[in-house]
């Protein structure tokens, strides 16, 4: 172990911090609507997604062999931008979370990435058609594909259950979704846990710790499948409460044809070798829902909320990583400090207005959308 | 620049086959079991329903073992 750095320790530290912000982030695209319906009660559900993702990080044998698979020019990619890429994505996924908005994990990644080798390798280190190709495209149809079969699927449902009592239909599709988001938890777990896997193991693959090709250590396995299932129990209740009662008033029948739409996206596109946004297949198969049934209230600002966020996510990474790799590549180990305190300074700021208004276990449900000021009581001036 | 359109054109496809055949038969499921308790109350005969019912979540169940055999990476 001698051979690890101080710049690969930093790797590490803010992988591992990168995957619990993952984890919490994304804990909603399994769970909200099952705890939004009542199908599962809110600890429960956090507890099945986080045990769902350690397992989850346990299965996936086949770790990312690249970190970016193609975006960046791997060749070229120092531990310092790796850290730089991360502090970017961990500072975008905590902005997001504050705003209780669904953003996907992948693309603040990305993002992150992205800026940190532009400005620490040069502009060809980015290979701008396979952004094209492997975020922008998926990231536009994956969510439409979604919605279109949460659309059909949940029209159908209510014209077949449109005589039956609404108590046994109710019922009855609350213990489906119970099975429905226990898949997408376990997709979660086997696709985002093993690309912090990728992430430290290429880390230590770069200082010679770690011979080519080397598979990830135990503990490498074990500390990142931990990450995210901690931060998948912490729970993103601020996420949570958008995606669950934000879009769309949702009922049982919508969260199974939800959640059933996105796990047959993530299934079918993982086999077919698509990498796409676990957060953004499942915000389009809740919109599609939301349309499919008459009546249903679609919040459409929220949605536009999220939309724009989609679109600011990526460069809003990428800008923070280039800053980041700016200081690291020029400042070397003082550089590298220098990021990594003031990183944990606006983690802190951030944690700290979240606790102006609180969203809990408790909570969760009793509002549609997070705000950042708490409510002002009934009377008192706006 | 090479987009696989036709794949995905293939996961378009088979997404939205695949929740809306596993949607409708949980459904037709539900419904059956929503008759099933109907008629029971009125001292009818339930085995049909009761079977039906069956018979949809047997075929759901499958869907999600073969949704677990495709996730898990040491199936295949």
């Amino acid at each position: 172990m001698d051979h690890i750095t101080f710049l690969v320790a930093m790797v590490i530290v803010t992988a591992l911090a990168f995957d619990f912000t993952n984890g919490f982030h994304d804990t909603a695209n399994a769970m909200a609507t099952s705890i939004a319906t009542g199908a599962l009660r809110p600890k429960v559900a956090v507890a099945i997604s986080g045990a769902l993702n350690l397992v989850g990080a346990f299965l996936s044998t086949e770790v990312a062999k690249t970190i970016s698979g193609g975006i960046v020019d791997d060749t070229l990619v120092t531990p310092g931008m790796i850290f730089a890429g991360l502090v970017g994505a961990i500072l975008w996924n905590l902005s997001t979370w504050l705003l209780g908005l669904p953003s996907s994990s992948s693309h603040a990644l990305f993002g992150g990435l992205i800026g940190a080798v532009w400005v620490g390798a040069g502009r060809h280190g980015v290979h701008f058609d396979k952004v094209v190709e492997k975020i922008l495209i998926p990231a536009v149809a994956s969510p439409l594909v979604a919605g279109l079969a949460a659309l059909g699927a949940t029209y159908l449902a209510y014209r077949i259950t449109r005589r039956a009592r609404p108590g046994t239909v109710s019922k009855g599709f609350r213990a489906g979704q119970i099975a429905s988001a226990s898949l997408v938890s376990l997709a979660h777990g086997t696709n985002d846990a093993q690309k912090t896997m990728g992430v430290i193991t290429l880390a230590l693959i770069s200082c010679g710790a770690l011979g080519h090709d080397a598979g990830p250590p135990v503990w490498v396995i074990l500390t990142a499948g931990t990450a995210i299932a901690l931060g998948t129990y912490i729970g993103g209740w601020r996420i949570i409460r958008t995606m669950g009662k934000g879009i769309v008033d949702i009922e049982s029948p919508q969260g199974f044809a939800a959640e059933s739409a996105a796990t047959a996206v993530i299934l079918t596109s993982a086999n077919l070798g698509f990498a796409l946004s676990t957060t953004q297949v499942c915000s389009g198969g809740i919109l599609g829902a939301g349309i499919g049934r008459r009546l249903a209230e679609v919040r459409w600002g929220t949605a536009g909320q999220m939309a724009l966020a989609w679109l600011v996510t990526l460069p809003a990474a990428a800008a923070v990583g280039a800053l980041a790799a700016g200081v690291v590549v020029h400042g070397g180990t003082a550089g590298t400090v220098l990021i990594a305190l003031a990183a944990v300074a606006v983690a802190l700021v951030i944690v700290v207005l979240s606790r102006r208004n609180p969203v809990h276990a408790d909570n969760v449900n009793s509002a549609p959308t997070t705000r950042l000021r708490p409510a002002s009581p009934a009377g008192a001036a706006v | 620049m090479n987009v696989k359109w036709g794949a995905l054109g293939e996961v378009a496809s088979v997404s939205i086959g695949a929740t809306v055949g596993v949607v409708v038969v949980f459904a037709l499921g539900v419904w059956a079991l929503a008759e099933r308790e109907e008629a029971r109350e009125q001292g009818a005969g339930a085995t049909v329903p009761l079977v039906g019912a069956a018979a949809c979540f047997a075929a759901c169940a499958g869907a999600v073992l073969y949704g677990l055999y495709l996730i898990i990476p040491q199936f295949h």
